[in-house]
């Protein structure tokens, strides 16, 4: 099973460092799941052009053909101007209308403040659920008092993102497992 | 239609085209030689030409898991080794090229064939090949459409006066040879949506509609899309031939002609595409409406029937040879539609 955990910011560290937390439970827990962390501060990414993911060359095309061949994606993402950060947009925009199918996406937000906590619900869901994203329903926001010196404080939020790592990989081996036994009855 | 050589009294024409894809069989994994793979190509042809099918094209891709990017080379030898079929590309993609240039070839092939060639330009749907051929991806929409309108106006015209923006102008210039009728057919490749069959409605172009799968009636709306465009810029859709083209399998019954073909579909489209074709879509390929024509000789009869009656369109082409697909598969396959298929769809649509 692979999973990628995506820091969609081009700048700040908490996302990242919420992204590294959780995929660190993964790879404790669950030894059969391959990780990968991609921060999307460390990648020199072109805009959308609307060609096919694979005609992208560079870090646009790692990134890119790595998120296609994921099983399950964890997002961050920070709160940018009431939204989701234009960078992680751009990922949307790069990858094709139903690059989600048959793949579980699990999210968590880092924000300033409580008061942007509909944005997930609002306006990152719907695109996932557009792109065919299976997901996991709950997401954990976490906010700047949660983090000291570029650590995560609060227990509380480590205990939430230590079950949304569980619920992203049951939810992708139940999901497995079940497309498995569906593709069995076409019998082609 | 006569200016498009389609004789409708003669019923709907059967077609086969095939993208050049140059791919692994997945139930062995190997891949033959490219070159075995252009044999086969021209082979196949000549196979088709035999089982009675009216038409061949071959596409042009400029990547990785593809062998006939030179597809006038390859059609010129289709044109050699064959005597009654129509030959075209599937599509040319006229945006990266000089459109003298592609006359020159077609027409050039026009004569080696005594009038067979056809072309039908198209996009391209993956872009690796604007930076090949050294082209701006930005100018995508624009490139084409400059270069299809010269094109058609060579086509139309001996003599040339043209200015543009991506290429030279010309100035009286004379594009040599003709084709045998002085002119040829030109098609517009369009993807499905009516948007894009519209604006081959508008300059009154021949549509070459490729779909992959679906409902029969949404394609419908692309159809009378173009008619309506086409009306509206001052053509008579009558005058227009429309070509349909999509996957194509015939084996004794449904589940085995979606046993021995969705493998090839679905890795073949994994490598070529990025993603693979989910198994609840292609079950739903042998429905009698949706417009995939995958099924039993005679389920694929009356598909092929229905989807004439919903578009009344003179050409449908198939695609069978995608994704490493065994010559002995396609050898069944021309079998079945040379006995079977054909006479029966002839029967039902020719006027005599």
């Amino acid at each position: 099973m692979k999973i990628v955990g995506l820091s969609g910011s081009q700048i700040g560290s908490k996302t990242r460092i919420a992204i590294d937390a959780t995929l660190k439970v993964m790879a404790e827990k669950y030894p059969e799941v391959e990780t990968t962390s991609i921060d999307l501060a460390d990648y020199q990414m072109e805009f959308s052009d609307g060609r096919n993911y694979l005609d992208y060359t560079g870090d646009t095309g790692y990134v890119t053909k790595t998120l296609m061949e994921a099983d399950a994606i964890v997002i961050g993402t920070p709160i940018f101007q009431a939204s989701i950060p234009a960078a992680l947009k751009n990922i949307f925009d790069l990858l094709p209308v139903n690059a989600f199918r048959d793949k579980v996406v699990s999210m968590l937000v880092t924000a300033g403040s409580a008061k942007h906590y509909l944005v997930v619900d609002t306006q990152l869901k719907p695109i996932l659920a557009y792109m065919k994203a299976q997901m996991v329903q709950t997401f954990v926001f976490i906010e700047e008092v949660d983090f000291h010196q570029k650590e995560i404080i609060n227990h509380d939020v480590l205990f939430r993102l230590e079950r949304l790592a569980e619920d992203t990989v049951v939810l992708t081996e139940t999901f497995t497992k079940i497309r498995a036994e569906k593709e069995a009855e076409y019998d082609f | 239609m006569e200016k498009y050589r389609i004789n409708p009294d003669n019923g709907i024409e059967f077609g086969i085209y095939t993208l050049g894809d140059h791919l692994p069989n997945p139930a062995t994994g190997e891949r033959i030689s490219v070159q075995e793979r252009i044999h086969d190509i021209i082979d196949y042809a000549v196979l088709a030409e035999q089982a009675g099918v009216d038409f061949f094209s071959v596409g042009e891709s400029h990547q990785e898991y593809f062998a006939t990017q030179a597809h006038a080379v390859v059609l010129s030898a289709i044109a050699q080794a064959t005597k009654k079929i129509k030959i075209a590309s599937s599509s040319t993609i006229i945006s990266t090229s000089d459109p003298v240039r592609v006359y020159e070839n077609f027409a050039t092939l026009d004569l080696i064939s005594d009038g067979r060639a056809e072309i039908v330009a198209g996009r391209a749907s993956r872009v690796g090949l604007f930076d090949l051929l050294g082209y701006d991806l930005h100018n995508y929409e624009e490139l084409f459409e400059e270069k299809f309108e010269l094109l058609r106006l060579i086509n139309d015209n001996e003599i040339v006066n043209w200015s543009g923006e991506f290429r030279a102008p010309l100035r009286n210039a004379q594009v040599l040879p003709r084709p045998v009728n002085g002119s040829m057919p030109i098609w517009r490749a369009v993807g499905g949506t009516p948007a894009s069959a519209m604006k081959a409605g508008y300059a009154g172009v021949p549509m070459f509609m490729a779909h992959l799968g679906g409902a029969t009636s949404q394609f419908k709306r692309t159809v009378d899309s173009y008619r309506e465009a086409a009306r509206a810029g001052g053509h008579d859709p009558a005058q227009l031939p429309i070509a349909t083209a999509g996957f194509f399998y015939a084996a004794e019954n449904s589940q085995q002609a979606l046993k021995e073909l969705y493998p090839h579909i679905n890795e073949g489209m994994k490598r070529t595409n990025g993603g693979g074709f989910p198994k609840q879509l292609f079950a739903q390929g042998v429905d009698p409406h949706n417009i995939m024509n995958i099924g039993s000789p005679q389920q694929i009869i009356e598909k092929i029937l229905h989807q004439h009656e919903v578009f009344g369109h003179q050409r449908y082409i198939a695609q069978i040879d995608f994704g490493g697909m065994p010559m002995d598969n396609i050898k069944k396959n021309l079998e079945l539609i040379g006995t079977e298929i054909l006479p029966a769809i002839k029967k039902y649509t020719a006027k005599k």
